[in-house]
């Protein structure tokens, strides 16, 4: 399914866990430091380097460009180190989230509460998805490398959803799917 | 004595952080070919084909193949009849690390102190140096490129004699099962059972390196390695953890003389990325 950002309400609602979708459109980075901050700036009431309204954030942290590239390799990192903070991003707004690994209950509650989608993309195909990227901008901290905030443009961006606004968890349905049960396990 | 220089040292390891970090070797793509012919879910035999043609875009373009190029690990093995002239050993690795990093466009992944500042050294060092005096008048180096997804699924615990067996068993298995989706599976499990507690964690991570799937030289070793492959696949988690029967590649055990009232075990868990080379001056 392809989809565009920013995110609505409208096709937020029709996603389910398990779908696979190639975004188009604008997607922000940030890892760990530069959520904190966006964080700290929230709860200090600053203005924050990007409307975080109807957003996706990508967690990652790319190798540098080659000259004559927009980007380097550019894949999820794990999200759960994401965790104490997405909270107060996805009140403030954000749609969406795409990084690797499973979430904590608080995210997954706000993510349903305020209707916001969790994405995965494939983990350490990092070459591939940077084709996807057309245009990287560093756009705040720049004093972080790797983990500034940038703004990418991109087209047709593969990822999958593991987490639904109505509970659905790809990762606990795939692994439910394809664990042998007890009884046929070798012990 | 023969002299080794400094330069000459460097050099070789600029080379092979860069060789490490834009190609896999012959055994990991076996490995890959191998777990999509068993594969039985059609996303995870997805997934498995991705891995595939993007570890052909990164040789071909020369680009890493993952964006997180890791903490550079490397193990030394120094023949003693080496002199190194012109510096430290640790530093040319180190000068090796500044180079490749820059040169190859690779993600600088340290920072200086790990509470206060964690401000990034910018050029990847130090790096982590595992060093052994060995015969010979030769050294060899093997760099492991240790990302951040796997390694923080890593555990040690230390076991009664009396748990044997089946206490380890269970300990592989669980840290596999928490691990989930995070360190990027179909992961390589290196397992380290003895020494003492640094030993056990050295030894799972030096497990990493052995040619996927390559079976420890003792029966009955390589049996633990075969019976916990099967059980790790039965988990589910699957490749990238979205469901499937291909958790693991392969699990390496690395064994060690320990204290008569200790059991320590440690597991050190690669990524699909099993990104690692070795150079010899």
């Amino acid at each position: 399914m392809k989809i565009t950002t920013p995110l609505t309400d409208n096709v937020i609602t029709g996603l389910k866990a398990g779908d696979r979708v190639e975004i188009t459109g604008v997607l922000y980075t940030a890892r760990d430091v530069a959520h904190k901050r966006l964080v700290q700036m929230i709860k200090e009431g600053e203005k924050l380097p990007f409307d975080l309204r109807g957003q996706i954030i990508y967690f990652v942290g790319p190798t540098p460009a080659k000259p004559g590239m927009p980007i380097g390799s550019a894949g999820p990192t794990t999200s759960g180190r994401m965790d104490p903070y997405s909270p107060y991003l996805i009140e403030q707004g954000l749609k969406g989230m795409i990084g690797k690994g499973g979430r904590s209950k608080e995210v997954v509650d706000a993510m349903a509460e305020h209707k916001c989608i969790y994405f995965a993309a494939v983990g350490g195909v990092a070459a591939l998805l940077s084709k996807k990227i057309k245009k990287a901008e560093v756009i705040a901290f720049e004093d972080l490398g790797t983990e500034a905030v940038r703004r990418l443009e991109v087209e047709d961006f593969p990822a999958i959803v593991i987490n639904d606004i109505y509970g659905g968890d790809l990762y606990k349905e795939g692994v439910a799917r394809y664990s042998s049960p007890p009884s046929s396990r070798i012990l | 004595m023969r002299r080794i220089h400094y330069n000459d040292i460097a050099d070789k390891i600029s080379d092979i952080c860069i060789e490490a970090n834009y190609s896999l070797s012959g055994d990991v793509i076996a490995a890959y070919e191998k777990a999509l012919e068993m594969e039985k879910s059609p996303l995870g035999q997805e997934v498995l084909r991705q891995i595939m043609e993007n570890s052909q875009i990164a040789g071909k373009e020369g680009m890493p193949l993952c964006q997180d190029t890791g903490l550079a690990v490397f193990f030394v093995e120094l023949g003693q009849d080496v002199s190194i002239a012109g510096g430290l050993l640790s530093d040319a690795i180190n000068e090796g690390v500044r180079q490749g990093y820059s040169k190859g466009y690779l993600r600088k992944s340290v920072v200086e102190e790990p509470i206060f500042g964690r401000r990034n050294t910018t050029d990847n060092t130090p790096a982590i140096i595992h060093t052994e005096i060995v015969p010979g008048d030769k050294i060899k180096v093997t760099l492991d490129v240790a990302g951040g997804g796997c390694e923080n699924m890593a555990a040690l615990k230390m076991f009664r004699p009396a748990d044997g067996i089946e206490g380890v068993r269970q300990f592989v298995i669980e840290t596999v099962r928490n691990a989930g989706a995070n360190p990027c599976p179909p992961v390589v499990v290196g397992v380290g059972i003895g020494g003492d507690f640094e030993k056990a964690a050295i030894l799972a991570k030096r497990a990493l390196l052995r040619p996927v799937g390559q079976p420890h030289p003792k029966m009955e070793v390589a049996a633990v390695e075969e019976d916990l492959l099967k059980r790790i696949n039965q988990l589910g988690i699957g490749p990238v953890g979205l469901g499937g029967n291909i958790t693991a590649l392969a699990v390496h055990i690395e064994i060690h003389p320990c204290h008569i009232a200790s059991l320590p075990v440690a597991v050190n868990l690669g990524c699909h990325s099993s990104r690692h080379k070795s150079m010899v001056v």
